[in-house]
């Protein structure tokens, strides 16, 4: 799959899950695994850190 | 076999270890994205698939405070619940529910004003250290050594504008040694614990790179952290303490949503297995 940005080659594990983020080697850019079927993924792009993230 | 599920807004190595230990343990383990669930005043239980308990996970602390409230409006049972996530959350609201419930904690003062911070100041004298009230991994958290350092921390914050840049809190700064330790409590036991080291600068937060080191559970170590997650209202938190050269141990945070992948790598106890645990025991009684 490729980077929606950049178009450059993403490595999505295969035991990614949706809700995880998965980063553009190239360009940086966060996407979200928004669902999954197989080794089909949509993406959707991540949301920025919040001033309120954290634990 | 118990229904969990883990909301949850982005998924972590955390999340993700709660949910195979909740599968390998036999139970039906759910991940439930908050970003993407509707709510509404009619809603009920039934609507959704919130299983027998909610182990609330939320990376964003409003996201997952808000959230909450709704789960406890559909009798949803949730850990950890509305009230404990509120106190934890602000750390004004924790410092004096620590400090009422004798806790040791450090000396820490609150203004309202961006004026009587700084006059605040002139009469506490340096260094202090300034904390936003919400907010984590040590983000915004700056040693204030003199007062041009204080004038323009505190310019930037009022340029900021955010409603909580206008509650100031400023806290001694503790002599210690350069780390602190982070503690998990779950229920009435302590768990886990480690040092953070920093890595040159103040803080030690892992996420701002302080390296995670096995450390004791000494009686008083225990002792402070079950009194400060009392405090607080229980369930499972992360305990963070300060190892002042003069009064011994002081708890300055009780974190809600505690991460623990740093403390996994050297803790004796499975964590994911004893949340795990604490949840399903809470959602039975």
């Amino acid at each position: 799959m490729n980077c929606p940005e950049c178009d450059a080659k993403l490595n999505i594990p295969d035991d990614a899950a949706v809700g995880e983020i998965i980063s553009c080697p190239d360009c940086g850019s966060d996407f979200e695994i928004a669902s999954k079927n197989g080794s089909t993924c949509q993406l959707k792009q991540a949301e920025k850190v919040g001033e309120d993230w954290g634990e | 076999m118990s229904k969990l599920r883990i909301l949850f807004d982005r998924v972590r190595s955390e999340e993700k270890m709660l949910q195979e230990k909740a599968s390998e343990l036999g139970h039906d383990a759910k991940m439930i994205d908050a970003k993407i669930t509707q709510v509404n005043t009619e809603s009920k239980k039934s609507d959704f698939d919130f299983g027998d308990v909610v182990l609330e996970r939320c990376v964003s602390y409003f996201r997952g405070l808000h959230f909450t409230a709704c789960l406890e409006f559909l009798d949803v049972p949730v850990i950890n619940s509305f009230e404990v996530a509120n106190n934890c959350g602000n750390k004004m609201i924790t410092s004096l529910l620590l400090k009422k419930h004798n806790v040791p904690t450090p000396k820490t003062y609150f203004t309202f004003s961006s004026e009587a911070a700084l006059e605040n100041l002139e009469k506490i004298g340096y260094p202090m250290v300034i904390k936003p009230v919400v907010g984590s991994w040590g983000r915004g958290v700056m040693p204030l050594k003199d007062r041009d350092t204080a004038d323009a921390i505190i310019e930037v914050r009022e340029l900021n504008g955010g409603p909580l840049d206008r509650i100031y809190y400023l806290q001694e700064m503790v002599n210690r040694p350069p780390r602190d330790i982070r503690v998990i409590v779950i229920g009435d036991q302590v768990v886990a614990a480690m040092y953070r080291t920093s890595s040159g600068s103040f803080k030690t937060n892992i996420a701002v790179g302080g390296e995670p080191v096995a450390c004791e559970i000494t009686k008083e170590l225990e002792d402070v952290c079950m009194k400060a997650a009392k405090a607080v209202g229980g369930g499972i938190l992360g305990v963070d303490v300060m190892e002042d050269k003069k009064r011994g141990l002081v708890v300055h945070e009780v974190n809600n949503t505690v991460e623990f992948k740093g403390l996994a790598r050297v803790a004796k106890k499975d964590i994911p297995k004893e949340m795990i645990g604490f949840a399903i025991k809470s959602a039975i009684k």
